[in-house]
């Protein structure tokens, strides 16, 4: 079996994000940023496939700017075995990135794709759903347990009300959540040794699709300071401000 | 250069150390942070209340790469620079200084010698089983009654058939209750001091430990007893002649340790940080008080400065310019800057400064152990004066 598991580099999750001053986004200068972890999770379970001799090659890709090729050394260090990095941007939107990785499988034929079940940053919760939709391909969403079987893969969502399983015939597609399993720290020789695995280079233009944007982002804001309360001297104050105010009821 | 642009102040990184990092040495301190504050953090507060060294810990840093990371591939270690060495050490010692006192001796002084000093059969024989913490070391040089002054060590490494007869005692020596390989300086017939590798087993040798430290709980340390311990001459390091031999040791250990009482400081004024701007007394947060704020400003600029010393004297290690004093210089300022931060947060922190679950207390108590250890405060300031007098001050 063959997986391709695709990362982002994304803000790391304990960073406080700063809206930037003109609106147009949040400040990524000098902010640390990490592989989103989500997509840790996914290629930690590749990473498990392949010790177990399931999978008989892991591949890793970023769609992004030069740097994110930080976030593959990183998926190299913790065990796959080749990379890929797609030159683009900043702010591809998932559509476009469901395309550029349904191009990838062109190429690569995976058996399984392993997503992270969203990105931390835009949570968008699109591009998995939107890529199985371009394959045509079956999906499991969300999953918080995988078993590989013949020419199968078993997996398991949180519901609401239990668990539901679900056999999805590969090829296949898995975006993954918080409870499939706890991410590794790369080992200090791995981290060397991944300098030595390769990353491939490609564009967006290569691959042959259009990144540009359909969506308009149109300004980008601080939520609401949080406004303290306020104390009522009757019922029928509350009342009326539920009413009036909050108007949560009729 | 009018037209030079200011950017926005990151209060916690001002020199912005995050951009003078390669990527790999990131990923090396972001997989060394994740096991400390997943793995080690849980654990210390019991430790260091019950003076319990756990053995796992030692497997566990192992399995990562942690040990004796500097040195090479081939004998099972990651083959890091010195400042991937210092951002470990800096992560490590954030939770606590006993655990990086446990990894520095198996990496600087342990390891350190048997690769600088070894022969390629020693090599072999001990690195790989050390780096996997498979194996613990430890380094004895300190004795009863020679700390500041090794060369006047009184243990006698006495020529025999086929080997040495060690004798005497060391004492101070982290790790040794549980080491399985102990490093040991001795004097031979020349009365030269040379390195030899012990092994656990060997007759007439013993390693009680010293209880009752009131610093470095989470790590354990002992004395070893040498009566008659017959060492083969297999067992002694080949490269290792007079003082030279530990002090390239401890050169190394030192520089770890600049880095890694700037994590502790780290720690402690961050936490101290948090609680004044937290605890509101007379109506508002202490940290809206001028006297916190001084205090946090002092704390904030020792620790940038700190560990830009500490990453300039690393660069110059893997380029091969850095000079002992500079070691000296920063083991000294860092240190003692270290126990002073320490001490300020302990104050910040007010009655529950003392309780062990605010962690100050802990770090201040190991602080006063890390300024003594390898070299005192002092001593240092004797390397640093005769560094630019040429006149020593240590006899006469």
């Amino acid at each position: 079996m063959k997986v391709l598991v695709p990362v982002k580099r994304v803000v790391d999750a304990y960073v406080k994000v700063r809206v930037k001053s003109d609106g147009s986004g949040v400040e990524t200068n000098n902010i640390k940023m990490s592989m989103n972890p989500f997509d840790e999770i996914a290629v930690e379970q590749a990473v498990r496939l392949r010790e177990a001799g399931t999978a008989t090659e892991v591949v890793a890709v970023t769609i992004g700017p030069q740097q994110a090729q930080e976030q593959l050394r990183t998926a190299l260090a913790m065990g796959v075995d080749r990379a890929m990095h797609i030159e683009a941007d900043a702010g591809v939107e998932p559509l476009a990135v469901a395309k550029i990785l349904s191009a990838v499988c062109d190429q690569e034929s995976p058996d399984l794709v392993l997503l992270g079940k969203q990105a931390i940053d835009d949570d968008s919760n699109q591009t998995g759903q939107m890529l199985a939709a371009l394959r045509g391909w079956p999906q499991g969403t969300s999953i918080s347990k995988l078993e590989p079987g013949d020419g199968t893969v078993t997996v398991t969502r949180e519901v609401d009300g239990g668990l539901e399983s679900l056999e999805l015939p590969m090829p296949a597609i898995a975006t993954v959540d918080l409870r499939l399993n706890e991410p590794r720290y790369p080992k200090l020789p791995n981290i060397m040794k991944a300098k030595k695995k390769p990353i491939e280079q490609s564009t967006t233009a290569d691959l042959g699709v259009d990144i540009t944007p359909r969506l308009k982002q149109v300004k980008v804001e601080e939520p609401p300071a949080r406004a303290g309360g306020v104390k009522v001297s009757s019922v029928d104050e509350l009342i009326d401000k539920l009413r009036n105010e909050a108007k949560v009821i009729q | 250069m009018s037209d030079t642009a200011f950017t926005d102040f990151q209060w916690a990184d001002p020199f912005l150390l995050e951009q003078q990092l390669t990527d790999e040495e990131r990923m090396v301190r972001d997989s060394a942070r994740g096991y400390c504050d997943g793995q080690l953090m849980p654990r210390i507060t019991e430790a260091h209340r019950h003076e319990v060294f756990d053995r796992a810990i030692m497997t566990e840093m192992g399995e990562l790469g942690l040990f004796g990371s500097t040195l090479p591939e081939e004998y099972g270690c990651a083959g890091l620079g010195y400042v991937s060495y210092g951002l470990i050490a800096r992560e490590v010692e954030r939770v606590d200084s006993g655990y990086r006192s446990a990894m520095s001796v198996q990496s600087s002084l342990v390891m350190h010698p048997v690769y600088a000093y070894g022969s390629e059969e020693q090599r072999r024989r001990y690195l790989p089983k050390l780096a996997s913490g498979e194996w613990i070391g430890c380094f004895g040089l300190t004795e009863p009654d020679a700390g500041s002054d090794p060369g006047g060590m009184k243990t006698r490494a006495r020529t025999t058939d086929g080997g040495y007869l060690l004798n005497g005692t060391k004492t101070w020596i982290t790790n040794a209750p549980v080491a399985d390989i102990l490093i040991v300086w001795a004097k031979d017939d020349e009365d030269v001091i040379r390195g030899f590798v012990l092994e656990r087993g060997m007759d007439g040798l013993e390693t009680p430990a010293i209880e009752g430290k009131f610093s470095l709980r989470a790590s354990i340390t002992g004395e070893i007893a040498m009566n008659d311990v017959f060492v083969p001459e297999a067992n002694r390091l080949p490269q290792a002649k007079g003082l030279r031999g530990p002090f390239g040791c401890l050169s190394r250990a030192r520089y770890g340790i600049a880095w890694g009482t700037m994590g502790a400081a780290e720690f402690c004024w961050q936490a101290a940080r948090q609680y004044t701007l937290d605890r509101k007394q007379f109506g508002r947060p202490l940290a809206a008080t001028q006297l916190v704020q001084k205090k946090l400003a002092d704390m904030q600029t020792e620790i940038a400065l700190g560990l830009q010393g500490a990453l300039r004297a690393g660069r110059l290690m893997d380029s091969g310019d850095a000079a002992p004093e500079i070691i000296s210089m920063m083991k000294r300022s860092n240190c003692g800057k270290a126990l002073d931060i320490a001490r300020t947060a302990r104050d910040m922190h007010g009655g529950n400064g003392i309780a062990d679950e605010y962690h100050v207390i802990r770090h201040l108590m190991n602080l006063e152990a890390v300024n003594t250890y390898e070299g005192t405060h002092d001593i240092h300031a004797l390397i640093l004066g005769r560094a630019q007098t040429g006149l020593q001050a240590f006899t006469g």
